[in-house]
């Protein structure tokens, strides 16, 4: 490798401390609210004054105020993200499978109906499928929000696994069935570990894109049964009437972004590669 | 999508040619196979997006209130010429396209830029780059809103201190109360949190420039300037036009970040936000699914427009053909 001069280490560590300030500036503001006491959160400091847990009793707390609010939507996007994710990579897995290695006419058209629902405005479906639910029973129920957060995960788990299959050497499945194993077998030892790290990061962006759902959150729940934890913060009330509830909402906040940091913290390189493989390369 | 096609067993293809009947058959059972696999998948996409959307145009015909659900009449397209001669949808409309010009012209440029910086990167920066790019991607939308909100805002915010000697800022200054000062805040949450998806697919495109030709403009004395301008960006043309599209119609939806901050106070509604009001807010079930059609109509048009005038080879570029 050449050397690198001081004047291009330089302009790395520059550029690298711009990039980090850039990505992670408004995480730690928003970090920074979550630790401030009411009274001081007009100080126009970045800073808190005093650094104080209060807002993290309130809302992770037996008696805070938001407590009861904030557990029932975090145990709901848990919840709801989980299943609709699962169901998504079972079904995108199978669909996968099949536009990799199988010749079937319509293959091309599964494809494009993947594309065509992933930019389908949001906001359309949310109309009928709210007087639908409503007649039907489930609207502000689970399920209610879990079919349509398939229009949200299915799609992306179409185009990254097909993706990701069509890079596995297939023929190993035959090699290990020469040298002697059953098809299960084969199946199991040379298929599984090639397509698994496939099949999780692309559970992993699924689950991000549930996660991050709001319009369907606000639009067909209505209460703590269902409602998903980014329309809760929308709906947050301070500890009392004359309070605003800056810093529950900054707590909440944070915590449901711990897990997204560290999940981008263990998986940046698997994330990386099944973003820009379900995008842009054959 | 030919050629990516797996060997399905070669030997046993040959086999089966002898006997053409056999392998008619053959074809029809993979044929079969292939949508018992992909099936399911395919039944439900359309399950959750075309019943909807046939729906909601269905109920755009009918004067239809949930308030007063026994007043329910056909009335044609009279929903269509109610929303469509109200100033209120036409400005909705503008604000969107606004915000939607702003924010993919300026994350074309900042994605650009930071595409390039991880293309560049030694090997020991680029992890770290990765994952400090990769947390705006992660975040809710929501939680981007809420912080890009408090720190601007009148009174929980520190903007304003910081920045009280910029010409036009002041601690008195209540960015959301007007309605450029809204939408300067809303768009820059917006490009914050959307700039890395549109990053990595022109990192995947700057990966498939071919580094021999790079290089042969170097040695021939081309500067980086015009190595990018010459050779750089003609080979990346498809991701670009992608990653345009894509983000485009994304920002076309825009949402979350306007109902936080602002909920379309100042003329920052935007027309998902109109359609989510009028059926949601007011339960105008009609005039919504008339307004949900148009929005949906402005997603196939930008969508016509790209493709046709722009040439844009959406599935290539996705990995279909």
């Amino acid at each position: 490798m050449r050397q690198m001069s001081t004047r291009l280490k330089i302009g790395w560590a520059l550029i690298t401390i711009f990039v980090l300030l850039y990505a992670l500036f408004p995480v730690v503001s928003i970090f920074a609210t979550s630790f401030k006491l009411p009274s001081q959160l007009n100080l126009g400091l970045f800073w808190p004054q005093t650094w104080t847990w209060d807002n993290y009793k309130e809302i992770l707390a037996p008696d805070g105020s938001a407590q009861e609010l904030f557990l029932s939507a975090l145990r709901n996007s848990i919840g709801i993200s989980l299943i609709a994710t699962f169901i998504a990579v079972v079904l995108a897995t199978l669909a996968a499978y099949a536009i990799a290695r199988l010749n079937f006419p319509g293959k091309r058209l599964v494809l494009t109906t993947a594309l065509g629902v992933s930019i389908f405005p949001v906001i359309s479906l949310v109309t009928p499928l709210f007087n639908l639910w409503r007649n039907i029973g489930l609207y502000d129920t689970w399920l209610g929000l879990i079919i349509p957060y398939l229009s949200l995960t299915l799609p992306i788990s179409i185009w990254t696994l097909a993706a990701f299959f069509r890079q596995i050497p297939w023929e190993l499945e035959q090699a290990a069935q020469v040298d002697g194993a059953t098809a299960w077998q084969a199946f199991r030892k040379a298929i599984v570990p090639l397509a698994a790290p496939g099949v999780f990061t692309t559970a992993l962006i699924a689950f991000f894109i549930a996660w991050n759902d709001f319009v369907y959150g606000i639009s067909l729940t209505s209460t703590s049964r269902a409602r998903p934890v980014p329309a809760a913060l929308a709906f947050f009330t301070g500890a009392s009437q004359f309070e605003e509830p800056t810093g529950s909402i900054s707590a909440a906040a944070v915590v449901v972004t711990i897990p997204v940091v560290i999940l981008v913290l263990l998986f940046q390189r698997q994330i990386v590669a099944g973003l820009t493989q379900g995008a842009v390369k054959g | 999508m030919t050629s990516a096609t797996a060997p399905v067993d070669d030997a046993t293809r040959a086999r089966a040619a002898k006997a053409t009947q056999e392998r008619s058959d053959r074809t029809k059972a993979e044929a079969r196979l292939g949508w018992y696999l992909a099936g399911p998948a395919f039944v439900v996409m359309l399950a959750v997006t075309l019943y909807p959307i046939i729906q909601a145009f269905f109920d755009s015909l009918y004067r239809y209130r949930l308030t007063a659900p026994d007043d329910k009449a056909f009335v044609g397209l009279d929903n269509y010429v109610t929303v469509l001669t109200d100033m209120v949808f036409w400005e909705a409309l503008a604000v969107t396209l606004f915000i939607t010009v702003v924010t993919v012209l300026v994350e074309l440029a900042l994605g650009f830029a930071l595409a390039l910086v991880m293309h560049r990167a030694i090997k020991s920066l680029r992890g770290l780059l990765r994952t400090a790019i990769l947390v705006p991607y992660g975040i809710i939308t929501v939680v981007s809103a809420f912080a890009w909100f408090y720190a601007f805002d009148i009174s929980s915010g520190y903007v304003n201190h910081w920045f009280d000697w910029v010409p036009g800022i002041s601690t008195d200054l209540n960015w959301f109360a007007h309605r450029g000062t809204s939408l300067f805040v809303i768009i820059a949450s917006e490009i914050w949190k959307t700039t890395p998806f549109i990053s990595l697919l022109l990192l995947a495109g700057l990966a498939q420039v071919p580094t021999e030709l790079e290089e042969a403009a170097e040695v021939d004395g081309a500067t980086w300037g015009q190595r990018l301008r010459r050779v750089v960006l003609p080979n990346m043309k498809a991701a670009i036009m992608v990653a345009v599209l894509f983000r485009a119609l994304d920002a076309f939806r825009i949402f979350d970040n306007v109902f936080i901050m602002t909920n379309g106070a100042n003329g920052t509604t935007v027309l998902s936000l109109l359609a989510y009001r009028t059926s949601i807010g007011r339960l105008e079930i009609g005039l919504g699914s008339a307004i949900s059609v148009l929005l949906f109509l402005c997603v196939i048009l930008i969508c016509w427009v790209a493709i046709k005038l722009f040439k844009v080879d959406l599935a290539g570029a996705r990995g279909g053909s």
